[in-house]
């Protein structure tokens, strides 16, 4: 009975594991086929040829429409942090009338659906004349990576025992000298998952990107990888759109198997927290 | 919760200056990013505003609401974003699709979490790879999906065919009877690995004392399940199908690249937009994004009043 048990379980764990990685492993095997090779289904790898790689890289404007991602998303993430901790601190340390419902603004505008300012957005960056520009997208960015930090950071902030801040405050430091001296040393393990999560929420969107931006070369990778076309109209490139996306996925993954304790961390944080 | 220095002394009110200080740029970029557009749009709303004329949109009312064309001889017609049968497909489509994906999601993401916070070896490796489908972007997870549901080449069918479950290869994504399932398959996939997760943070919250003394009286685990720590977990699962629900409602990109063009899964979202950009209807599109907002702003609200949120982070 106990045996029968353990089978079944590691059975389910097997199962958890094969569904989660198959797909993208199957893309993997996908982008290593050239010619026709694509076109037979295969479960395991049979060639390696690196010819869809090349194209992608080589041919169109993907390796431009990378360094554009990796701008707008480091950009993001910037600009986010910079003016989410100093909010931080204030929603978390100082008590003022209004702070409530303040907060209670920032939880709702991130869960605004982005549809509902596309049009209002699409007039002020034509009017701003930044039509087909970055700064559009690292503008219209904020309005889901400024609420996310601001909340996690506040609730972070809010953790930290009071007398860390009073020792200083008898000393005679103002607040910006207590965020930079006292609470931007403790807040780097903060700084890095929110950070990390920004990114990929920036490097992921798509819905601006394809609004804002008709431009091939001025494009992020997600609307690139959309629309990826072949030759001709009804011949889809799907080495190339595979190979595609797994140069853009890897170091994502990479990068969250790196951080995994800290994302996790971070996710609940935004969640379970409120 | 007090801060270190009371609010009406003179360095407390300093504090409370610099406290603006702090708040003003970033609320000014909200404003600017957030609050501004949306009140453009549902201006917009009210207009009769063309894509390439947007500077001179003029008030129309509710005519992109509803609007009666009157024939004469007592003969008439409604139309207008409330009588129109594409949105309210749409509609359909999105709460069909909000329903069924979070449904499943909690189902295999409690699932998940269960086996998560069991002990046993290898626990790191089946964490890290369950992890994978969320880091991977969703336009490359429609994408790779796509390939797989491919109509002669994907390994989808040909897993059907081998095994017996399909007669014939099915046009996943293009026939009106799979698409909606297509777009599901693939959301679940993706989604389940954050609702496991914060699902798990719930149940890593529940003493193991608990599981202990339930083990000495002799309770079966099933039972141990359905009393113990599913009431205990409730509030985590309540979070985090409020935040998927939410998500959910405005879907978009994964329903745009995955089934362009299907009338059986084209959402809220993508009904606006393509009515903001592709037809030149960007008044009637804005009225259908004003909806939507509406919708979801009422959900927010119900959710927070509600959920009796604390927001100041007063410990009780």
């Amino acid at each position: 009975m106990r045996i029968v048990k353990t089978i079944l379980f590691y059975l389910l764990v097997l199962v958890i594991v094969v569904q989660a990685v198959f797909p993208f492993y199957y893309a993997i095997i996908t982008s290593f086929k050239s010619g026709t090779a694509i076109f037979q289904v295969d479960y395991w790898p049979t060639v390696v040829s690196f010819d869809n790689y090349v194209r992608v890289l080589s041919s169109g404007s993907f390796l431009r429409n990378i360094v554009n991602s990796l701008i707008v998303a480091t950009s993001v993430v910037a600009i986010s942090l910079l003016l989410a901790v100093t909010a931080s601190y204030a929603l978390s340390r100082i008590p003022f009338r209004g702070r409530g419902l303040l907060l209670v603004t920032i939880l709702s505008v991130s869960m605004f659906p982005q549809i509902a300012v596309l049009a209002g957005l699409f007039e002020m960056i034509r009017a701003a004349g930044l039509y087909n520009s970055l700064f559009s997208l690292i503008f219209a960015y904020m309005i889901f990576t400024l609420p996310f930090t601001v909340w996690v950071l506040t609730t972070f902030m809010r953790d930290l025992p009071v007398e860390i801040e009073e020792a200083a405050i008898v000393d005679g430091a103002g607040p910006w000298t207590i965020i930079t001296k006292v609470f931007l040393p403790l807040l780097w393990p903060a700084l890095v998952t929110t950070g990390l999560l920004a990114f990929i929420s920036a490097w992921n969107e798509f819905l601006f990107a394809l609004t804002f931006v008709s431009n091939n070369d001025q494009r992020t990778v997600p609307v690139a990888i959309a629309l990826l076309s072949g030759a001709t109209e009804f011949e889809t490139p799907w080495g190339n759109i595979m190979a595609a996306s797994v140069i853009v996925t890897v170091p994502l993954i990479v990068l969250v198997l790196i951080f995994q304790r800290k994302i996790v961390a971070g996710l609940t944080a935004g969640a379970v927290k409120g | 919760m007090a801060g270190p220095v009371s609010r009406n002394s003179e360095l407390g009110r300093q504090r409370v200056l610099a406290a603006w200080g702090f708040l003003t740029p970033m609320l000014l970029v909200l404003a600017l990013a957030a609050g501004w557009p949306l009140a453009r749009t549902i201006w917009f709303s009210f207009t009769d505003a063309k894509l390439d004329s947007l500077g001179s949109a003029e008030w129309v009312g509710l005519l992109n609401y509803l609007e009666y064309l009157d024939y004469g001889d007592g003969d008439g017609e409604y139309f207008g974003l409330l009588f129109d049968e594409g949105w309210w497909a749409a509609v359909w489509n999105t709460l069909r699709f909000a329903l069924i994906s979070v449904t499943l999601e909690t189902v295999f993401g409690l699932i998940v979490a269960l086996v998560l916070n069991a002990s046993f070896p290898g626990r790191a490796i089946v964490r890290a790879a369950v992890l994978v489908p969320w880091a991977i972007p969703t336009i490359v997870s429609a994408k790779m999906w796509a390939w797989m549901m491919h109509d002669q080449f994907g390994i989808l069918n040909d897993i059907g065919l081998r095994l017996g479950l399909l007669d014939a290869p099915i046009a996943w994504t293009a026939s009106p009877d799979t698409a909606m399932v297509a777009v599901i398959i693939v959301d679940v996939w993706k989604t389940t690995p954050f609702m496991a997760l914060l699902i798990l943070a719930g149940l890593q919250l529940v003493p193991s004392d608990i599981y202990e003394a339930a083990r000495l009286d002799g309770v079966h685990p099933v039972k141990v399940f359905f009393r113990i720590t599913l009431p205990l977990i409730r509030p985590a699962i309540m979070v985090a199908v409020i935040f998927r629900a939410l998500d959910a409602l405005r879907v978009f990109d994964l329903v745009y690249v995955l089934t362009p063009n299907n009338d059986r899964t084209r959402t809220m979202s993508v009904f606006a937009q393509e009515n903001l950009f592709q037809f030149d209807k960007f008044a009637y599109g804005s009225a259908a994004s004003t909806l939507l907002f509406v919708v979801i702003a009422l959900m927010v609200l119900l959710t927070i009043t509600l959920g009796r949120m604390d927001l100041e982070g007063n410990r009780s």
